[in-house]
């Protein structure tokens, strides 16, 4: 069974939205193909999944040192009458 | 743990913190620490001022316990409080540049384009531990405007998941993917530019795409 072929416009749009799985089996399916044969919109894939696991990776904010120990002294204070 | 563990724990321990023992709200807080930090610096862009209005929020949190009522997640509804907390100080002491911050906001409702094209070389997340990659993602994600800033870091840097992150900011989930996917495509053209073997080959960032 062949695919309904899709635009790169397209593509851009549901990028996002391809990557967290919140599309059609079928749209999936349609991206995947042209994924295949599209080396801008599989580049802009890549770019677009490399950042998102680099941003959740957890290391980009750190708090700031001694952030625990101050927050919990103050709720000390504010438990002590 | 599975979710509903979770939560009959955390019920435990808000009813503890309500009937009289103040303690059991450190252990009930602990997990979230980062969370909340992460929400009030993504509104601040600033430690100082995201460590205060995270004092406040939590020590909020705590005075506020007896009228959670377990309708949403803690965790959402404690972010929740941090987020309106450095909403309110952000307009305290902007309050002269808040209407134009809602007015460019509203300027960048239209779509996004992705903006270069060339092969992607992924850059390992072991990278972070150099300082320069993790200055090049910060300034990445404070160059954003607000409403895409706030989107990135709840989802992408907290993990909180669709319905939580529409919960948190009052908008519609189909708002939040629309912002989400703006917001990645545009820290993707931010970081494009280093990526031409700059990233990974130890060399100094360069910008070798002037557009």
């Amino acid at each position: 069974m062949s695919t309904v072929e899709i635009s790169c416009v397209e593509v851009w749009r549901e990028i996002s939205n391809y990557l967290d799985g919140e599309i059609s089996v079928e749209l999936r399916e349609r991206m995947r193909t042209h994924f295949e044969v599209c080396d801008h919109c599989t580049a802009v894939l890549d770019g677009t999944r490399n950042i998102v696991q680099l941003v959740g990776d957890g290391r980009i904010f750190p708090m700031p040192d001694g952030f625990s120990e101050r927050l919990y002294k103050k709720i000390r204070e504010r438990l002590s009458p | 743990m599975t979710q509903p563990q979770l939560e009959s724990i955390e019920a435990e321990l808000i009813r503890r913190v309500c009937g009289g023992e103040p303690q059991a709200f450190e252990e009930l807080l602990r997990p979230y620490e980062r969370l909340v930090y992460a929400t009030a610096i993504s509104i601040l862009r600033n430690p100082a001022d995201a460590e205060e209005v995270a004092q406040e929020a939590v020590l909020k949190a705590f005075s506020k316990i007896s009228s959670f009522r377990g309708e949403s997640k803690f965790s959402t509804w404690l972010v929740q409080i941090t987020y309106n907390e450095a909403r309110m100080k952000l307009r305290k002491e902007r309050q002269h540049l808040y209407e134009s911050i809602d007015r460019e906001q509203q300027d960048q409702e239209g779509e996004y384009w992705p903006r270069d094209f060339a092969d992607w070389r992924p850059i390992p997340s072991e990278l972070l531990e150099r300082g320069e990659l993790r200055e090049a993602l910060q300034n990445g994600i404070n160059s954003l405007s607000p409403m895409y800033r706030e989107i990135v870091i709840l989802r992408d840097v907290q993990n909180l998941n669709l319905k939580d992150t529409a919960a948190v900011l009052g908008i519609p989930e189909g708002s939040v993917k629309t912002r989400l996917h703006r917001a990645r495509l545009q820290l993707r053209d931010f970081l494009a530019p280093g990526i031409d073997g700059s990233w990974s080959s130890g060399q100094n960032y360069r910008k070798v795409r002037p557009w």
